[in-house]
């Protein structure tokens, strides 16, 4: 495991007083991290937190009300249609199209990212050998088992090599040991140098990351290592240090 | 490459369609099986019709009429009137769907004057019906006719056939337009309304909006294979309409294919609606079938004419887009008419289509933020 001491100053998401306002509510007041190349960024809180809005801006999805947002190198506010070329989504679902095999799946998803031709076909075996499902690339995705689904999804949003991927809550639903090898995909996909954030509500995955920052009532509460923070907060587990500090809210979904 | 990805997005909804049996079954078998249900059921042979026979002469000669025409198996003789009102209510009780008046001294006027009317009243509400049970009672006649003159009667039998309650036999004219439009409302607002909160229900969709494509190119990507299947089933109807049922083609084939074409935008719409209003592709069918496809059956003047109707559904059907549709498509095919006389259809069908498509797209922002 890399440690977040390591960040340097290429910095692949820079957020500073980022607010986002719907009408009299502040969904996310005045946010403040960066987050390296090649690091787990984890974004831990509560339903409610603010956690699903924050994502949403580093998405595109959603123009912030002020502040300064920055993701792979483009504004927030302005540039959302170059952030969405250059970052990954996956989502809980780990969506794919039931009825198409591997293979089209694959081959849908790289065209909606721009890639074509020659290239878009070298990508798409490279992605199945990594995968080690080459025998199974006519197999429509509805056969395949939830854990296989999982990690070609996390593939799939890797295609056209993003800067940053983001995962929102990725293992629901899968069980322990998939879970773990999860992890290992995750940890692989970081150490080549794309930078991923994460949500999750499993405190024990928190542990994986190289950076975690804690959201209560829109607020961020705790930015540091694991460690750091379990140190500060004198607890045993990353468990222990949110309940810690997730006892305070307020808000509820 | 913007080219390429959108229509890498096009492939794939075909795909779609292709690969789920129920969706195949709906857009391509049920539009041809649909045109032969409504143009065939009526029209299967019909034996032992019940007649009503208003005798005003019972000599010989009509009695032996009447005779044959229960001898041919196709006719059976259920009511014999007494008064010309007894054809109207034996109609509308449902005893008979035809009825032969015999006029007064027919034999004396065959021997006298070499010819005679006989005068055949049929029930239209059922057109197919009416019309068959009318060339089985003129074949009857006829060979009755033949009969006569070998016994040394040199006469003629004039036949006159009045149709009661649908005086054009418009129905039969009916079904090809009403078809049609059932058929679009089903293939482009219902198909792609659900086919669009598929992808809101499996979390694509999500994962679509997150991806380079805009909005509108997902939209639009996933309603144009629908767009070419709905056009492809008109010209399906519009064929098998001409060459199976004999529907005429009258007015500019051009100008019915553009009526046609707008028709589908405007189903697409209200399918694009559909999907911004409902969350689970359940939701979307169900809303589609209550609020498009029973009004488009019941209000449009499909099937119920219009004319029939209470005022206040009257003017409920103003707001139906299929009755501007029908409108506009019966003007142009069966009447022959050009654009001077279905302006007023197609400046309404587009401006529902500008009203769908502005409230989608600001339900589609509000879901954005």
């Amino acid at each position: 495991m890399k440690v977040a001491s390591e960040v340097s100053g290429n910095n692949v998401i820079e957020v500073k007083d980022l607010v986002k306002r719907f009408g009299d509510f502040i969904a996310d007041d005045k946010l403040t991290f960066t987050v390296g190349k090649g690091q787990i960024f984890g974004l831990l809180g509560a339903n409610g937190a603010g956690k699903t809005t924050a994502i949403r801006m580093l998405c595109g999805l959603l123009k912030p009300t002020s502040g300064y947002i920055k993701v792979a190198g483009y504004d927030g506010f302005t540039q959302s249609d170059k952030i969405k070329e250059n970052i990954g989504y996956m989502s809980q679902k780990f969506s794919l199209y039931e009825d198409l095999t591997v293979w089209e799946n694959i081959r849908f998803f790289g065209g909606i990212y721009g890639l074509w031709g020659k290239q878009l076909r070298e990508r798409s075996e490279e992605l199945l050998q990594n995968l080690g499902m080459d025998q199974h690339r006519d197999t429509p995705i509805a056969d395949l088992p939830l854990g296989w689904k999982q990690r070609l999804a996390f593939s799939v949003a890797q295609i056209h090599k993003p800067a940053v991927i983001f995962l929102d809550e990725p293992t629901g639903g899968v069980d322990p040991i998939a879970r773990k090898h999860f992890w290992e995909l995750i940890s692989k996909a970081a150490y080549s140098g794309t930078t991923v954030v994460v949500t999750t509500h499993y405190m024990d995955e928190a542990e994986y990351c190289n950076q975690i920052v804690i959201m209560v009532d829109g607020k961020i509460v705790a930015n540091n290592t694991p460690l750091e923070l379990k140190k500060e907060y004198q607890a045993k587990t990353m468990n222990d240090v949110f309940l810690r500090l997730a006892q305070s809210a307020s808000r509820t979904e | 490459m913007k080219r390429s990805r959108f229509t890498d997005f096009v492939t794939k909804e075909y795909k779609h369609i292709w690969r789920d049996p129920r969706t195949l079954l709906i857009v391509i078998i049920m539009p041809v099986l649909q045109m032969l249900i409504f143009g065939y059921v009526v029209s299967n042979e019909i034996k032992n019709a019940d007649v009503v026979i208003y005798d005003q002469s019972n000599d010989y000669l009509t009695n032996r009429l009447t005779q044959k025409l229960n001898a041919s198996g196709y006719f059976r003789t259920r009511v014999l009137a007494r008064k010309a009102s007894d054809i109207g209510s034996a109609f509308r009780r449902g005893d008979a769907k035809i009825a032969l008046v015999y006029p007064p001294n027919f034999a004396q006027n065959i021997k006298r004057l070499g010819h005679v009317n006989i005068q055949i009243i049929t029930d239209a509400s059922e057109p197919n019906t009416a019309s068959i049970l009318d060339s089985y009672a003129r074949a009857v006649i006829t060979s009755f006719m033949g009969e006569i003159s070998g016994l040394g009667f040199s006469s003629s039998i004039n036949i006159e056939t009045q149709m009661l309650y649908n005086k054009e036999m418009k129905a039969a004219f009916m079904f090809v337009p009403g078809t049609m439009v059932l058929i679009l409302m089903l293939i482009t607002a219902m198909m792609t309304s659900i086919s669009i909160t598929k992808e809101k229900e499996l979390g694509t969709m999500e994962i679509l909006l997150v991806s380079p494509l805009k909005p509108s190119q997902i939209i639009i990507g996933k309603v144009l294979p629908y767009v070419a299947l709905a056009f492809f089933n008109s010209l399906v109807i519009l064929l098998m309409g001409y060459t199976v049922f004999g529907l005429p083609l009258r007015g500019n084939l051009a100008l019915l294919l553009g009526v046609v074409f707008l028709f589908i935008i405007l189903a697409l719409s209200l399918g694009i609606l559909i999907s911004t209003l409902s969350k689970t592709q359940q939701v979307a069918m169900f809303m589609s079938m209550f609020a498009l496809m029973l009004p488009t059956i019941l209000l449009s003047g499909f099937i119920f004419p219009i004319e029939n109707m209470p005022k206040v559904l009257q003017w409920l059907s103003l707001i139906m887009p299929p009755r501007w549709f029908l409108s506009a498509l019966k003007t142009i095919m069966i009447k022959g008419q050009g654009l001077w006389y279905v302006w007023k259809e197609i400046l309404i069908l587009t401006g529902m289509i500008v009203v769908f498509l502005t409230i989608s797209v600001k339900k589609f922002n509000i879901r954005l933020s």
